[in-house]
């Protein structure tokens, strides 16, 4: 038997307003371990860009190192890609982006992409504000070098070889928070009905945009002794309220208890209508977010959904004031003033 | 047109209604109904009373009562019908022959097994394979998935043209008997087959044939042209050289004293009253006026060789096609057929209407004959015939004439316009009974008429079919005579043997090949056609050769995949439904069918085909898999991590006398 995915669908298959269906968002068949949580997550995307009618070639897919790093290649295989050194993928999202502005920006990397080997990189792209949907697919674990601990690993969690591990986690969520990032969420690889209204008010979102997910590694890190494992998530998963993404011009149609609900408008004019179960948490207040994420840590829970958002934030665009136009698209008259203007601009100098 | 809800069996409409989970113990997985209706606008009509007749039976209960609503339990695969009816060609042949495994042996180049595989069904594979009516293509999955089905037909033929010396795998008559005395009256497939399955139990066969030479309506109806004398005498003498006694121009003139002398009787007589036209001249004008099946019979005895130069044919079925070609061949230059109804409601089968228009042959729709005409000689020279519309009448739409009349010039008219039959050699005082339109009375799965010692089996027992549900009717018959000579219950039927096999062989390794064919369906070569006129006896189809067989056999979804869940080693990963190339699986919280149909990635609106439902999840939820559109592809077998999806291969075989002895040794 061959490992080909047939080429012919459902004849009933949902279309969208581009008369295109999810199998035109696919990319190659994945060659990850079977069970990975990064394909959920790349068919979570294929879905979310599905229902956004998202034109695939308006987009860049950006990666660096890594087993989720290599997921790029298993969805939108029309769209635009960079896979990067390890960890350095943040600085070519960044001049792709002040060159481009135009593209629907994707960066995929991992824990040990982001959380160790780039976490500088992964700092300074959101303290600049990039306009950007941010992928860390969360395992735990280095699975590509055979399962050693990553600074995203838990305290009391063993690797499958039982050794202890003895350091503390780094959690990327609460730092994006720290550091001004304007729309950060945390999910689970296998809640797609979470995952995907998140993904879709990412990629609606202007600013910086961290998804923060929790992908297992069914290889290294499934064990009963893990807490980045299937069972150990949904034992352990505690949701801020349930999360819609609600399409320009459409009616939130779910009714929600008074007081238990938040709407956000997203600059294109679509919403995301979050329901929260504690009235004690306030996703639009950073100090508010921070400490509640830390109080369900010490709970022992993970709490997953919109954790923070703040529509009214500048990016990096607005900040450095760049040009609108794409710079493969400007012409020679806008790129070389004349010679009147270089004359005008010497005498404000002299 | 919407067809739903109707299909059509012998070219009568039918109405079928799925029947859900939890009523199926009770009925079935369907629930079927005749319209009693040839004309498709007249079956519509019917339906939607007779449907929500039939979902009266199990909709009634649950109606009432919402808050005990009937949610989905979890399927029962070791029911063995389930897996069966997942493979859609099986389920539809009525001797269930295992058609994906003989493609695969034909993929593989075993063409002997793969004809053997279907000899152990279906009897006649060389013959079959030439002119069965193939109930199993238009259920072909590839009709939903892809375009056009399989060519399952043309690859049984694939394994005759191929295969090698058989002999020694035909099973060996017991040079001891039972004892057990049978009589088969007709020699035609069905009492062929009950020969064939009782002979290597050790009964007694004799077969009494009124024709000079066996095979019933196989030799006599079917034109040499489609179907080649060495081939239907092969699989023919093949059952009489099995041991079975044949008895040639053997006409029966009374049953009794059959009765009394052997142990059983099976009646395999056929239909064989060709239907006569009685319109102004008929009497006149006999010399030139002959029955269809008569006339084909008369030709394959080489007592008709010739006929006249203009001939018209008087039918839309299958007989008028054998009959209109047959005439070209004989030497006629102007052949029509005419036919009363619309072209697109003609009763044969598309392939036959096609093969005949190739040859040249005009077929003249919304014809209805009124009046032989004749010269002043008083010989036939023509015939007049109204031409008919469609007209809405009442509110239903029927055929009326338009009152235009046409003549069409002709020597001969050839009258295929139906088939009646016949027993006047059973005398009503012996304890058959015979109900509405003088056919017998017969149990449908026993076979078995209001005499007890008596079987029907083929046309004989419920009017014209075709060549495989002979052979089915001859299999179930075998069962019962085998249970009545033994003294068991006729009810207590033989079950199915069946099989559910592993085919993971490593990582990434399968037995199976699931590289299917995105091809179209390939044609069959036909015979240079200037020559096959002049031939009666030159095969017009040559069959596929061994390149064209092997890329068609390649085609085939492998329906007899199973995909099998086993809830317990599933993480709810979601690998599965993100590779599925269909979007069949889902991951969903219970609820009852109809809501769960609507709920699915893609709806499950094809009623027919079973949602394949898991036990309850960790998360409470269900996998449910819509069967319609599976391509059995195993992809979510190969990305499972946890081993819960495995493709296995479901062997199933139809009950038959072999192992229903199995049975009868534990009664006794």
């Amino acid at each position: 038997m061959s490992f080909i995915k047939p080429i012919n669908h459902h004849p009933r298959l949902e279309q969208n307003k581009l008369g295109l269906t999810r199998r035109d968002y696919e990319g190659a068949i994945s060659t990850l371990c079977a069970g990975c949580g990064h394909d959920s997550i790349s068919a979570c995307i294929i879905e979310a860009c599905f229902q956004l009618n998202i034109e695939a070639y308006k987009v860049a897919k950006l990666s660096g190192i890594g087993c989720s790093s290599k997921a790029p290649a298993y969805f939108l295989n029309q769209s635009h890609g960079f896979n990067s050194v390890h960890g350095r993928m943040p600085s070519v999202a960044t001049g792709a982006n002040c060159a481009n502005g135009d593209l629907l920006y994707l960066g995929i990397s991992g824990d040990g992409d982001s959380a160790s080997i780039g976490i500088g990189q992964f700092i300074h792209a959101i303290r600049r504000q990039i306009n950007m949907v941010y992928f860390v697919e969360n395992n735990g674990t280095y699975g590509l070098t055979k399962g050693q601990f990553s600074a995203t690993n838990d305290l009391e969690s063993k690797n499958k070889y039982g050794e202890d591990n003895l350091f503390k986690p780094i959690d990327l969520a609460s730092m994006a928070i720290q550091l001004g990032a304007s729309y950060v969420a945390r999910s689970f690889s296998g809640d797609r009905d979470q995952l995907i209204p998140l993904i879709k008010g990412a990629i609606q979102h202007k600013g910086f945009a961290l998804l923060d997910i929790i992908s297992p590694c069914v290889t290294f890190n499934n064990h009963d002794s893990s807490t980045k494992s299937y069972d150990y998530i949904r034992n352990h998963n505690e949701a801020v309220g349930k999360t819609d993404f609600v399409p320009l011009g459409e009616e939130i149609t779910t009714s929600y208890k008074s007081g238990s609900s938040v709407e956000v408008n997203l600059h294109d004019g679509s919403k995301i209508a979050l329901e929260k179960v504690n009235s004690k948490f306030d996703p639009t207040n950073p100090g508010n977010s921070l400490s509640y994420i830390r109080e369900k840590s010490e709970e022992g829970k993970l709490l997953t959904g919109l954790l923070y958002f703040d529509e009214s934030s500048e990016d990096l665009h607005e900040t450095l004031n760049l040009t609108k136009t794409p710079l493969n698209q400007l012409k020679q008259g806008e790129l070389c003033p004349g010679e009147k203007t270089l004359e005008k601009i010497n005498e404000s100098l002299s | 047109m919407d067809k739903k809800y109707l299909f059509k069996r012998n070219s009568v409409w039918w109405v079928k209604v799925a029947v859900p989970s939890k009523f199926r113990e009770q009925f079935g997985f369907d629930l079927r109904q005749s319209t009693g209706e040839k004309d498709l606008d007249k079956a519509l009509l019917m339906r939607d009373s007779i449907v929500s007749d039939l979902k009266s039976k199990f909709l009634g209960s649950n109606a009432e009562d919402k808050s005990t609503k009937d949610f989905l339990k979890k399927t029962d695969i070791s029911d063995p019908q389930y897996f069966h009816k997942v493979v859609d060609c099986q389920y539809a042949c009525p001797a269930h022959t295992n058609v994906p495994e003989y493609i695969r042996l034909i993929a593989q180049k075993k063409y002997t097994d793969a004809y053997m595989l279907n000899w152990e069904s279906n009897v006649f594979p060389g013959i079959l394979g030439r002119t069965c009516d193939r109930p199993c293509e238009p259920a072909c999955r590839r009709t939903r998935t892809h375009d056009k089905p399989v060519a399952i037909c043309r690859l049984k033929r694939v394994t005759y043209d191929n295969k090698g010396d058989i002999e020694d795998l035909i099973p060996e008559t017991p040079k001891v008997k039972n004892g057990m005395k049978i009589a088969l009256i007709g020699g035609g497939p069905a009492s062929l087959t009950v020969a064939r399955d009782l002979l290597p139990l050790g009964y007694d066969c004799t077969i009494f044939e009124k024709d000079s030479k066996p095979g019933g309506l196989m030799r006599t109806n079917i034109p040499s042209f489609r179907l080649p004398e060495s081939v239907l005498d092969e699989e023919v003498y093949r059952i009489i050289k099995m041991g079975a006694d044949l008895k040639t121009n053997s006409y029966i003139e009374d049953l009794e004293p059959l009765i009394k002398d052997f142990d059983a009787v099976f009646i395999g007589s056929g239909a064989p009253k060709g239907k006569d036209l009685n319109l102004p001249g008929r009497e006149e004008a006999k010399e030139n006026i002959h029955i269809g099946i008569d006339w084909l019979t008369s030709i394959a005895f080489e007592h008709t060789k010739e006929i006249g130069k203009k001939v018209l044919v008087i039918g839309g079925g299958n007989t008028a096609m054998d009959c209109c070609r047959s005439a070209v061949r004989l030497g006629a230059k102007e052949v029509k057929v005419t036919v009363r109804s619309p072209f697109n409601k003609m009763k044969a089968s598309d392939w036959e209407i096609e093969e005949a228009m190739e040859e040249g042959i005009p077929i003249l729709d919304n014809t209805s004959p009124k009046e032989f005409l004749l010269d002043e000689k008083g010989k036939l020279c023509g015939m007049k015939f109204d031409k008919m519309i469609m007209k809405d009448i009442d509110g239903s739409s029927k055929l009326v004439p338009s009152g235009e009349e046409v003549v069409y010039e002709c020597d001969d008219v050839l009258l295929a316009i139906g088939q009646d039959n016949a027993f006047p050699w059973i005398r009503k005082d012996i304890g058959i009974e015979f109900g509405e339109w003088d056919m017998p009375i017969v149990d449908k799965t026993t076979m078995q008429s209001s005499h007890p010692k008596v079987f029907f089996g083929g046309d004989a027992a419920w009017g014209p079919e075709n060549i495989i549900w002979a052979v089915s009717h001859g299999h179930q018959a075998a069962i019962s005579i085998d249970n009545f000579c033994s003294n068991v219950d006729l009810n207590l039927r033989p079950d199915p043997i069946t099989n559910l096999v592993s085919q993971k062989m490593g990582i990434h390794e399968w037995s199976y090949d699931n590289d299917i064919s995105q091809a179209k369906r390939f044609e069959v070569p036909h015979a240079d056609l200037s020559k096959a006129l002049d031939d009666l006896k030159m095969e017009v189809e040559l069959g596929f050769d061994e390149k064209l067989a092997l890329e068609e056999a390649q085609r085939c979804l492998n329906c007899d995949m199973q995909t099998v869940f086993e809830e317990d080693l599933c993480i709810e990963c979601d690998a599965c439904v993100d590779i599925c190339p269909t979007d069949c699986i889902n991951f969903i919280d219970n609820d009852t069918e109809q809501e769960i149909r609507g709920k699915l990635r893609v709806p499950a609106l094809n009623l027919d085909q079973s949602l394949y439902v898991s036990g309850e999840l960790k998360t409470k939820r269900r996998m449910v898999k819509d069967e319609d559109m599976c391509v059995h592809c195993g992809l979510c077998a190969e990305r499972c991590p946890t081993g819960a999806w495995d493709m296995k291969k479901h062997k199933y075989i139809e009950g038959h006398t072999l192992n229903n002895k199995i049975k009868v040794k534990e009664v006794a």
